[in-house]
C-alpha cells in the first residue's frame, strides 16, 4: 500500500513538475523531438536499404542447363535430386522447357525469330533448364557446385563473380547503415541526457530538501526517473506523427518504388508502427537513463 | 540520558583544512543547546556531521545509538528521519505553498493523505501559521518563511531539531518570535541544537552554551551560566 502511494505520488509529481518547470521541460522535449526525428529518418533509410538489398539478393537465380538429349524421366530424376539439396528454396525450383525458352527468345528479337523459327524439340540446340533460388546467397557457390555434380545437368550459371561482388557490397552497406543508426542513437542518448541534466540542475534545492527530510535515494530518484519517462514520451510524439504520416505520404507519392520498379519501398503498415514503437522506446529509455544519471550526482555525500 | 555522544572527533576536509580537532561533547535528551563561536570556528561543520552531511575523519558520533560515521550513503535517510534541520535561508520550495512545503516532508515518506493533512495542520498551528497555509513563500515574511521551515523540520516528529543560524536573516523582534516557537518545540521534548551569532538571543534564553574556537570547545556553559563573554 505504501509502495503504491509512493508510486502514485511520484507519477503525479513528475507530471506536475514538467508543467511547473515548463520552459526547461520544453527544452528537453524539443531536444528529444529533434534527435528522434533524425534517428527515425536514419532508421527508415537503413531499413529500406536493407530491404532493397534483400530483394535484389532474393532475385538472384541459379540456372541449371540440362543435357540436350535428356528425356522426360531423366528430367524428373534431376528434379528429385535438386530438392534434396540444403540451400535451395524447394518451392522455387522451376522447370523451363527448351521450346518455351525458344518462344521467349523469339519474342524478344526479330533476328532471333528468323534463326529459331525452324527449331523443333529434336533439333534445337537450346537446353531445358531448372531455375533455382537459394535460401542463403552466401552459400551460392557451393550450391552451384553441388548442382553441377548432378547427373544430366550440363552447366550451372548464376552470374559468378558479379553475385559475390554484389553480396560483399550489400553486406558493407547494411553494416554501414546499422553502424550509423547505432552511433546516432548513442549520440542522441548523451544529448538528451545532458539536456535533462540541465533541467535537473535547476532543481538541486528540491533534491537537497528531499534528502534532508529523510527520503531514501530511490524515493528521490523515482520522480525524476518518471519525469524522464514522460519527457521521452512527449518528445517522441512529433517524430511518431512525422514517421506515420510522412512515410505513408512518401510511399504513396512514389507509388511504393523509387527510380525504377527495382527499388521497392517497405509498405507503410506495419512498418511505421514498428518504427513508432521503437522511437517511443528510445525516448523513454534515454529519458529515464538521463534523469537517473543526473540525479545520481546529487545523491553522493 | 545522552542522545548525542561525540567522542574525539576530528574533521579534515580534502583541501587539508582541519575544521574540528578532537572534539568531545554529550547532549542529553530534551536539552536546548546553543553552539556559538566566530565565523570559521567549525560550528557548521560540527552540526553537519550530526546529520551526516559531512563524515568525521576520526572519532565517533553516536546519535540515538546510531554510529553516524559508519552509516552507508544509501542508509543516511534513516538518520535524517530522526533529525529535523532548519537553515538560515529557509530552503523552501518556491513553487509550493506553505502547506505543500510541510506536507512534502511526509509525502516522500509515503504517509497516507489523511494523516499528512492532520499532521501538517497541527504543526502549522504550532508555529502560528495555520491561516497562511495556502500562501507561497514569496507571499510570506522572512519570519513566516522560517516558521514554515521549522514546521517542515518537525512535522515528522524528529527527536532532534538542528538549527543553523535560523535567525540570521531576521530582525530582533522576529528572531525572538522564532525562539518562542523553538522553545515550544523543546517543551514538547525535542532536543534543540542551535548554531547562532546572535548573542542577545543566547543571553535571553539562558540555555546551555558551547563556545567553539578554531575547531575546539573552549567553554561549555551550563544553563543560565553564560553572561556576556565575547566570541
Amino acid at each position: 500500500m505504501k509502495a503504491f502511494r509512493i508510486f502514485k505520488r511520484n507519477l503525479r509529481d513528475s507530471l506536475k513538475s514538467i508543467f511547473r518547470n515548463f520552459s526547461l521541460s520544453l527544452a528537453s522535449i524539443s531536444c528529444i523531438t529533434i534527435t528522434l526525428i533524425v534517428v527515425a529518418v536514419s532508421i527508415i533509410l537503413s531499413l529500406n536499404v536493407n530491404n532493397f538489398t534483400k530483394i535484389v539478393e532474393k532475385d538472384v537465380t541459379i540456372v541449371a542447363f540440362l543435357d540436350v538429349d535428356i528425356n522426360e524421366d531423366e528430367i524428373d530424376e534431376v528434379y528429385d535430386q535438386i530438392i534434396t539439396l540444403d540451400n535451395i528454396e524447394k518451392k522455387n525450383v522451376v522447370f523451363k522447357d527448351k521450346m518455351e525458352i525458344t518462344k521467349d527468345m523469339m519474342a524478344s528479337s526479330s533476328e532471333l525469330r528468323s534463326v529459331m523459327e525452324d527449331y523443333t524439340r529434336e533439333n534445337s540446340p537450346i537446353q531445358d533448364t531448372y531455375q533455382i533460388k537459394v535460401t542463403d546467397i552466401n552459400l551460392i557457390h557451393k550450391t552451384a557446385e553441388e548442382l553441377n555434380n548432378i547427373e544430366h545437368i550440363d552447366v550451372v550459371k548464376y552470374g559468378e563473380g558479379m553475385v559475390e561482388q554484389l553480396v560483399t557490397v550489400f553486406d558493407t552497406i547494411r553494416k554501414g547503415t546499422v553502424g550509423i543508426v547505432i552511433a546516432l542513437i548513442i549520440v542522441t542518448a548523451f544529448l538528451i541526457a545532458n539536456t535533462i541534466k540541465i533541467t535537473i540542475m535547476s532543481r538541486k534545492r528540491e533534491i537537497e530538501i528531499m534528502r534532508l527530510v529523510g527520503a531514501s535515494n530511490i524515493n528521490i530518484k523515482l520522480p525524476f526517473i518518471f519525469e524522464g519517462l514522460f519527457l521521452g514520451i512527449f518528445g517522441s510524439i512529433i517524430p511518431i506523427i512525422i514517421t506515420i504520416y510522412g512515410y505513408s505520404a512518401l510511399y504513396n507519392h512514389f507509388d511504393g518504388k523509387i527510380f525504377s520498379d527495382f527499388i521497392k519501398l517497405i509498405a507503410p503498415t506495419p512498418f511505421v508502427y514498428f518504427i513508432s514503437i521503437l522511437l517511443v522506446a528510445i525516448g523513454i529509455i534515454v529519458g529515464m537513463f538521463g534523469s537517473s544519471r543526473a540525479v545520481k550526482k546529487y545523491l553522493k555525500i | 540520558m545522552d542522545l548525542i555522544r561525540i567522542r574525539n572527533v576530528r574533521k579534515t576536509y580534502k583541501t587539508g583544512t582541519t575544521a574540528i580537532y578532537d572534539l568531545n561533547l554529550n547532549i542529553s535528551k530534551g536539552e536546548f543547546i546553543f553552539i556559538i563561536g566566530s565565523t570559521g570556528c567549525g560550528k557548521s561543520t560540527l552540526i553537519k556531521m550530526l546529520y551526516r552531511e559531512e563524515k568525521p575523519t576520526n572519532g565517533k558520533i553516536l546519535v540515538g545509538g546510531l554510529d553516524v560515521g559508519k552509516i552507508r550513503n544509501r542508509k543516511v535517510y534513516k538518520l535524517r528521519r530522526k533529525i529535523g534541520v532548519v537553515f538560515q535561508n529557509y530552503q523552501l520550495l518556491p513553487n509550493s505553498t506553505a502547506y505543500e512545503n510541510v506536507a512534502f516532508a511526509l509525502e516522500v515518506l509515503g504517509i497516507p493523505k489523511d494523516e499528512i493533512h492532520s499532521k501538517v495542520l497541527k504543526v502549522l498551528d504550532l508555529v502560528g501559521l495555520k491561516n497562511k497555509a495556502k500562501q507561497y513563500p514569496n507571499q510570506l515574511s522572512g519570519g513566516e518563511q522560517q516558521r514554515v521551515a521549522i514546521a517542515r523540520a518537525i512535522v515528522n516528529g524528529p527527536k532532534i531539531l538542528i538549527c543553523d543560524e535560523p535567525t540570521g536573516n531576521l530582525d530582533p523582534k522576529t528572531s525572538l518570535e522564532i525562539m518562542e516557537v523553538l522553545q515550544a518545540i523543546n517543551d514538547l521534548g525535542t532536543t534543540v541544537i542551535m548554531v547562532t551569532h546572535d548573542i542577545s538571543i543566547v543571553k535571553k534564553m539562558k540555555k546551555r552554551v558551547v563556545l567553539l574556537d578554531s575547531g575546539r570547545i573552549v567553554k561549555d556553559y551550563k544553563e543560565g551560566e553564560y553572561k556576556n563573554e565575547s566570541i
